[in-house]
């Protein structure tokens, strides 16, 4: 059976992954799954763990300027529960799992869980957001999308944790989110779909969208956003095949037991016409 | 370890791994047996409990998430007015077939009411998006939600 470790705050946490390569559990509903064993014994965990539940210190959300800061430990329900936390992040916290599991899970395990279906990472992407990672000796700061680097793949060294998610406090008009699955809290996602914009009389003035479980990450564009800044809406309205057409080459889904991709392509490119059809 | 927390109102100390998930602890330490398993993945709510009065599924809860906090099983919680509230609007509007969910579904009753004691019919649903029943169709437990808010209130 493996070592468990609960440290008492992030100053020991921190200087107890120096020691060895730890699975760190926040909420613990991801890791118990993947770790599951048989009824009535220990947790199946492969290497030894850290447990940040009296990790006091990271349970917060506050704005500091213009930046909203999450700490690494917060739950999900006290996310959506708070009145500074951004629209888009509300709507799919309330929709990426049930109440049981919001008042334990975090943001931060559902970023270094790193699945292509995390709910909660479309939203992020939109948002541009920065993780700040520490080890004992060190701090840095990340771009999510620079983090995660692949299918159940981080950024992250054994000595390090995620401490922070800093998102900027952005003033859009409306934002969108649709979660494709048989069920909406509890299940895995077919497929997911974030986006938002801002507009100045008819003129777009910023314009986001981001897609989960149609490639090994979340998928965002930049290039493709930035051809429709400074364009009216009526252009993108009259033209929104053209926009589907660019996004095209980069939805590459799978076929899973979940569903198939020409359905979740389909669906994908459908998702692009009802978020253009709703501004 | 010794792991110290609140089993429905009493101070309770193990000598045991903190990796052991609040389900088998509750069930095989402590005997309490209405907290159910069902699927064990956190989708099905038969083994809900409230942390921090709270409901949380302890099938994906490890016993270190316990430390220091409240945990109230149903058999704690049948001690109380509200219980008695909730379980008589479930036998009067029969919300209850097999029964096997109903102890997640009262615990999910009442950490919704405990928050919103005046729930709308929707606010009730994404209460018990997490608990599956797979008697009564949802319908007669969503109306009994409504009539223990009703006859209940003031208790929450």
């Amino acid at each position: 059976m493996v070592e468990a470790f609960v440290p008492k705050n992030l100053e020991e946490c921190l200087l107890r992954l120096n020691h060895n390569d730890y699975e760190i559990v926040a909420g613990g509903t991801d890791a118990l799954i993947q770790n599951r064993s048989h009824t009535s014994m220990p947790i199946g965990f492969k290497k030894p763990v850290i447990y940040l539940s009296l990790l006091e210190d990271l349970k917060y959300i506050r704005q500091i300027d213009n930046r909203i800061h999450i700490g690494a430990n917060i739950s999900l329900e006290s996310i959506l529960e708070s009145e500074i936390t951004p629209k888009i992040l509300k709507d799919i916290i309330i929709e990426m799992a049930s109440p049981a599991i919001r008042h334990t899970a975090t943001l931060a395990g559902n970023i270094c869980n790193a699945s292509p279906a995390g709910d909660s990472l479309v939203g992020l992407y939109l948002l541009d957001a920065l993780l700040e990672v520490q080890s004992y000796q060190n701090k840095r700061y990340v771009l999510l999308k620079d983090f995660i680097t692949g299918v159940r793949r981080i950024d992250l060294l054994k000595n390090e944790m995620i401490t922070e998610i800093i998102i900027p406090n952005l003033d859009f008009t409306d934002c969108y989110f649709r979660k494709v699955g048989p069920r909406l809290s509890d299940a895995i996602s077919k497929l997911s779909f974030a986006g938002a914009y801002k507009l100045e009389a008819n003129i777009i003035k910023d314009i986001r969208l981001a897609f989960g479980a149609v490639n090994t990450t979340v998928v965002r564009n930049k290039e493709i956003e930035k051809k429709y800044i400074n364009k009216l809406v009526s252009d993108l309205k009259n033209n929104v095949e053209n926009l589907v057409k660019l996004y095209e080459p980069f939805i590459k889904p799978i076929d899973d037991q979940r569903s198939n991709k020409e359905y979740r392509k389909e669906i994908c490119f459908n998702l692009i016409r009802e978020f253009v059809d709703k501004i | 370890m010794k792991i110290n927390f609140k089993l429905n109102n009493e101070l309770v100390e193990l000598d045991t791994t903190p990796n052991r998930r609040l389900l088998d602890v509750l069930r095989d330490d402590f005997g309490l047996t209405g907290v159910k398993e069902g699927c064990g993945e956190g989708e099905c709510g038969a083994c809900a409990v409230l942390l921090n009065h709270q409901i949380v599924n302890s099938c994906c809860t490890p016993l270190a998430n316990c430390i220091d906090k409240e945990i109230i099983t149903i058999e704690g919680f049948s001690k109380t007015k509200r219980y008695q509230v909730i379980k008589d609007a479930y036998a009067k509007l029969g919300g209850v077939q097999c029964g096997f969910c109903t102890p997640g579904m009262i615990i999910a009753t009442e950490s919704l009411l405990n928050k919103n004691p005046k729930p709308t019919i929707n606010e009730i649903k994404i209460a018990l998006s997490g608990n599956l029943c797979r008697c009564t169709g949802y319908n007669l437990i969503v109306e009994a939600i409504v009539e223990a808010a009703r006859v209940g209130e003031g208790l929450w």
